[in-house]
């Protein structure tokens, strides 16, 4: 079995319809290719519906990280119900609350302002990740 | 009445794991945004894993087309599972089978044949769209 003992699950909502969907697509894509290509590692989220009893047991191998785009929380909930608790549950519209950076409507063909928007998003996950790798 | 009633529900995959996934995806922008914006509503698949009211009630009361990327049909398992009224089913990879020149890459940022592709491949669901709300009038 591979050795998942250092990384970190990431789970984007990736809601189509919302821009805190697209948001959180693009800053966990980020994440995984680019902060932290070594320490992370994804599923997509309706794989735990679609998929079989690996991918149900996503959150059980791997601390996850949800990131949702708004406050319904789908994948911080749908996680919970299917695969196992969260280690931590993120909210993009929290994020860039926290941040004074507005939320645009744009759902794609982002610009300067949703790139910069989801590189912050991007910034507190690999926070988040690194906190959860420290804490062993 | 409800805004969304007499629409076509589209459901499209939500990987972020695939160039096809963002392909399905730009199908539903393009099918929803351009090609048939007056009759298509375009929904967070996510919404119906966590069994959101609003979403089932579309799923059950409209016809559905579901955008899948790869084979896993993530979409239309999530669709099928939670009963919807009438199901269309594509894949991403469907359309690349016949447009093979425009090769998809990217995933957070699809390059410029993958938009293309997803361009091409909603110009094709448009008269599924039109065939589906025919049938809507005629059952009425």
């Amino acid at each position: 079995m591979a050795d998942h003992t250092r990384k970190v699950g990431i789970i984007s909502c990736s809601g189509e319809a919302i821009p805190g969907g697209a948001l959180s697509r693009v800053a966990c894509r980020k994440v995984l290719d680019e902060l932290r290509p070594d320490k992370s590692v994804t599923l997509c989220f309706p794989l735990f519906v679609a998929g079989g009893e690996e991918e149900q047991m996503f959150a059980d191998m791997f601390p996850t990280i949800t990131v949702d785009g708004c406050e319904k929380r789908c994948t911080a909930i749908g996680t919970a119900r299917l695969s196992g608790t969260p280690a931590k549950t993120l909210i993009v519209t929290e994020i860039l609350k926290e941040r004074g950076i507005p939320l645009t409507s744009k759902l794609r063909n982002l610009g300067p302002e949703e790139k910069a928007a989801a590189q912050a998003v991007a910034e507190e996950i690999a926070s988040v990740i690194d906190k959860i790798l420290a804490n062993g | 009445m409800s805004e969304q009633s007499g629409k076509v529900a589209v459901f499209a995959c939500s990987g972020i794991g695939k160039p096809l996934g963002s392909v399905a995806r730009e199908i539903g922008y393009e099918l929803t945004e351009r090609v048939r914006p007056g009759s298509t509503v375009l929904t967070c698949l996510a919404l119906l894993v966590i069994s959101d009211p609003e979403a089932l009630k579309l799923l059950k009361e409209n016809p559905v087309i579901a955008i899948d990327g790869c084979v896993l049909a993530c979409a239309l398992k999530c669709i099928d599972s939670h009963g919807a009224k009438v199901v269309r089913a594509y894949q991403a990879m469907d359309f690349f089978k016949r447009h093979s020149d425009l090769k998809p890459e990217g995933i957070a940022e699809l390059n410029e044949a993958g938009r293309q592709l997803a361009a091409l491949a909603a110009d094709e669901l448009a008269g599924v769209v039109d065939e589906l709300l025919a049938g809507e009038t005629k059952n009425g």
